[in-house]
């Protein structure tokens, strides 16, 4: 029953990288601004038939 | 206002395309700017942007000359966000973005002008991040290339003073901490609940709860901290803020629970505790969420430019930074631009618009030698200054050197929540002393217990609860009926508030319409067919206004068409004279009414009569007047002459007081003197010239034509068109405080419940972990369902 020591130690592990991810997005400023993603995702398509270039990545590189 | 016109509406901007209609395409535009940015569109295979929004398109103004301040290193590298030479970072303020084609059009730039690398659009904050190839594209050529597609950036003096930006996102990290461990912690202590007797969860339970222990520390010292902080800030200022009690009911919680899993006595309460700080950071987090898009902490720098054009003693132009205008300089001001500090005219005709400084709507006349103060704006042509001071010793600016604007009403104002929790802590204080007595004297063992256990329970979260769900809820549901509070604690002041005091022009009468009649002899067809075309061919603001209520005539072409700027105009066709202008102008030498500003007609030679222009009270000032007087004092300042006061008096209730030619200096002792003699004051005003009054006020409430456009510092920002309403969104926060009043109702009837259990010493962790998340989900909904039928009660009337 010992194995309850690593059953505990993964699932917290787990919870603590999620967590982490968690961090990460948000000094990324993903929740800075919740809405214009929402519009944003609807352009997408319209980007690909209206030119052939590729979609620009709107990722921000500097924080 | 007659405009009868059948027009067809621009495809680019969506405005009526009058009086001029130009076509492309098969496509129809209201001026060439609109025409100009839809061929960039289509040229750049863009034109996708109409088909997002139909009409999305704003008209781009003209801006020559404007941004030379951009070749400016200097003032570049302060804009700048990033530069390492080849690449550049800046954040443009875009007022005019304002739908979802607009984000399609900005974040394509790149399809404009190769050298963007990408650009990303805030829409609640109407900003947009661009990163560009400096090698290639100048921050001026950025700059002038959205100018073009009518996405003119806003840059102001603010912008170079203010430096980098940084975006606190501590309440969203503390949330997250607390969210986490509260949902670990809730696991771990499932088998607790249950009190399930088996074998291997007996064995194992020290291991949950010392896990549960860790998780609780991070909880406690960070996002709990503040509470810490500010408990114990209230102490030392001798105040028992709501503060005190969450912090001593944490830190027993804490304490308490320590001890339990330390000594191997019980499980602790780590899921109370842990539960309570995440509920209350919620509360915290909804209440901070506003509104992005607007400010509410302008001063004179969100107006200013931050350059202007200097001539130096060889005639040659340069820009200059505001700041750095010496007395003596001599300073070039263009069409549109505002001066930036005291001078005296030397050259040019100067038409100056204080709106902004004194209220005063009409423009005035000034001739060489004239002093003009900083913050008129230059209406016709291009003029020359020479400073008198500095920026910040201007008259305007000096203004902001007053104390009001360092106070700080959230501070100096006494909550609702701060006066119930002083009496709160004090009797919670008690109980803990007095039953911690009587279990001395029957059964010590217990006494700690249930001293720990009555301060748990007695914990305040759902009175900490009510207060920021109630207001955060009615200030989004105002901010619905466009008034926009800058926070929640607003609401609880405009509830408190005696006496109100309106600015006039812009305030309670329109910008934008204003009556005109007509004093003289009769006018022929043919006569106002002359007047029309007359005017219609004028840019002056005047001319614009008597243009829109004049009724449609045919077009004529005039053989002469004259414009003297600043006095008037004049036109001949087929031998017929037709002058429009100041009384001189037309050597008109009858009575003059000198406080109402009139134009002066003469054709042929012969006087016919004048135009006096009136303000128009905006629509339902009556009811909101009877409205407003039942519940406060009111009072009117206006910046401008007595010219409209028998008017006014007729409009108002009968103790009103009335006071004409109030500079803004006056306006803010008028309300401090209110505030000495022990009224509660709102001020209502709409410009600079009333900022004073403004943060002076208990709470100071700016009415907007449009809220994109910079209004001065104040608490609150109210849409013109629901001007009328003012009456019920009083109400409505007076309504608010009740509900926050029947909360704190509600969550005693917990308390007392819960301190029964604590008291006859029974607290069982499982209850306290039922019984502490109830209340504070019971007092969310409440005042979620409460705020929300005041909110449809608002909408219905």
């Amino acid at each position: 029953m010992s194995i309850i020591y690593l059953l505990l130690a993964i699932s917290i592990v787990i919870a603590i990288g999620f967590f982490i991810v968690f961090i990460i997005s948000v000094k990324k400023g993903q929740y800075d601004d919740v809405y214009t993603p929402s519009i944003r995702m609807l352009f997408d398509d319209e980007l690909v038939k209206e030119t052939k270039q590729t979609n620009t990545t709107k990722t921000e590189k500097l924080n | 206002m007659s405009k009868k016109k059948e027009a067809t509406t621009c495809y680019h901007c969506g405005d009526l395309c009058d009086p001029i209609e130009i076509f492309s395409d098969e496509k129809s535009f209201c001026c060439n700017g609109c025409k100009t940015v839809y061929e960039i569109f289509s040229e750049n295979d863009l034109t996708c942007y109409y088909d997002l929004q139909s009409a999305p398109g704003t008209t781009p103004s003209e801006i020559s000359g404007k941004y030379d301040f951009l070749e400016n290193q200097d003032i570049v590298k302060k804009l700048l966000e990033f530069d390492d030479g080849k690449h550049q970072i800046i954040t443009f303020y875009i007022p005019t973005i304002h739908c979802s084609s607009c984000i399609w059009v900005l974040e394509n730039l790149n399809k404009l002008q190769a050298s963007v690398t990408t650009s990303q659009v805030n829409f609640p904050k109407k900003t947009v991040r661009i990163t560009f190839k400096s090698d290639d594209l100048s921050l001026k050529q950025l700059v002038l290339l959205m100018s073009s597609i009518g996405y003119e950036p806003y840059i102001s003096l603010e912008d170079y003073t203010s430096g980098k930006k940084s975006i606190d996102r501590q309440l969203i990290y503390k949330l997250g901490v607390a969210g986490f461990a509260f949902g670990n912690i809730m696991f771990l202590s499932f088998p607790e609940y249950f009190e399930v007797s088996e074998f291997w969860l007996d064995r194992y339970k020290l291991v949950f709860r010392w896990i549960m222990l860790l998780f609780s520390i991070p909880v406690v010292f960070y996002s709990g901290w503040d509470y810490f902080v500010s408990a114990y800030k209230g102490l030392r200022s001798k105040i028992l803020n709501i503060d005190v009690p969450i912090a001593l009911g944490i830190s027993v919680l804490f304490l308490r629970s320590v001890a339990e899993v330390v000594f191997d006595l019980g499980s602790g309460f780590f899921d109370s505790l842990t539960g309570l700080i995440f509920f209350l950071l919620i509360g915290k987090y909804f209440q901070q969420r506003t509104y992005s898009f607007l400010s509410f902490e302008r001063d004179y720098k969100s107006y200013f430019p931050i350059a202007v054009t200097r001539i130096d003693t060889y005639k040659k132009e340069e820009s200059v930074q505001v700041y750095e205008i010496m007395k003596g300089d001599r300073l070039l001001i263009r069409n549109d631009e505002l001066i930036p500090v005291d001078g005296i005219l030397i050259s040019g005709n100067a038409l100056i618009d204080y709106s902004f400084v004194t209220g005063e709507a009409a423009a005035v006349q000034k001739i060489s030698g004239d002093k003009l103060y900083a913050g008129g704006k230059q209406l016709s042509g291009v003029i020359e200054i020479e400073a008198l001071r500095s920026v910040e010793q201007s008259y305007l600016t000096q203004l902001w050197g007053n104390e009001a604007f360092k106070e700080n009403k959230v501070q100096a104002f006494n909550s609702l929540i701060d006066s119930i929790s002083k009496r709160f802590t004090i009797i919670v204080l008690a109980i803990a002393f007095f039953s911690t007595a009587f279990w001395l004297y029957s059964d010590s063992t217990k006494a700690l217990n249930v001293f720990t256990a009555v301060l748990i329970i007695a914990c305040p979260c759902a009175i900490a609860l009510a207060t920021p769900f109630t207001l955060g809820n009615m200030l989004r549901i105002l901010g619905q009926q466009n008034f926009y509070l800058k926070n929640a604690n607003v609401i609880e002041r405009i509830a408190k508030i005696t006496t109100i005091v309106f600015d006039k022009t812009g305030t309670i009468t329109t910008n934008k319409k204003s009556v005109i009649n007509y004093e003289g002899e009769f006018l022929s067809e043919q006569e106002e067919t002359l007047l029309f075309n007359l005017v219609r061919a004028s840019n002056h603001p005047l001319s614009r206004q008597l243009y829109d209520t004049l009724s449609v005539k045919e077009i004529i072409k005039f053989d002469t068409f004259e414009e003297v700027i600043g006095k008037g105009i004049e036109a001949s066709y087929k031998g017929i004279s037709i002058k429009v202008g100041s009384a001189k102008y037309v050597n008109y030498k009858g009575e003059q009414n000198t406080l109402q500003t009139s134009v002066y007609l003469q054709i042929d030679e012969k006087y016919k009569g004048c135009f006096n222009f009136q303000n128009t009270y905006r629509e339902g000032l009556n009811e909101v007047f009877e409205g407003l007087k039942s519940n406060s004092k009111i009072a009117i300042l206006s910046g401008d002459n007595e010219g409209e006061r028998v008017r006014l008096t007729s409009l108002l209730p009968k103790e009103t007081t009335l006071l004409f030619q109030q500079n803004p200096q006056q306006k803010l002792d008028f309300v401090k003197d209110l505030q000495q003699k022990g009224e509660r004051v709102m001020m209502i005003g709409d410009g600079l010239n009333d900022a004073g009054a403004l943060a002076q006020s208990d709470v100071g409430i700016v009415v907007s034509e449009n809220i994109n456009v910079f209004s001065p510092a104040c608490d609150g920002i109210l849409d013109a068109t629901h001007f009328s309403s003012l009456p019920s969104y009083l109400n409505v926060s007076k309504k608010s405080l009740k509900i926050i009043k029947w909360s704190f109702v509600f969550s005693f009837i917990y308390n007392i419940t819960g301190l029964y259990f604590a008291v006859t010493g029974n607290l069982l962790p499982v209850i306290a972990a039922i019984l502490m998340p109830l209340s504070s989900i019971s007092i969310v909904v409440f005042t979620t369902i409460a705020t929300g039928y005041e909110g449809k009660m608002l909408r219905k009337n």
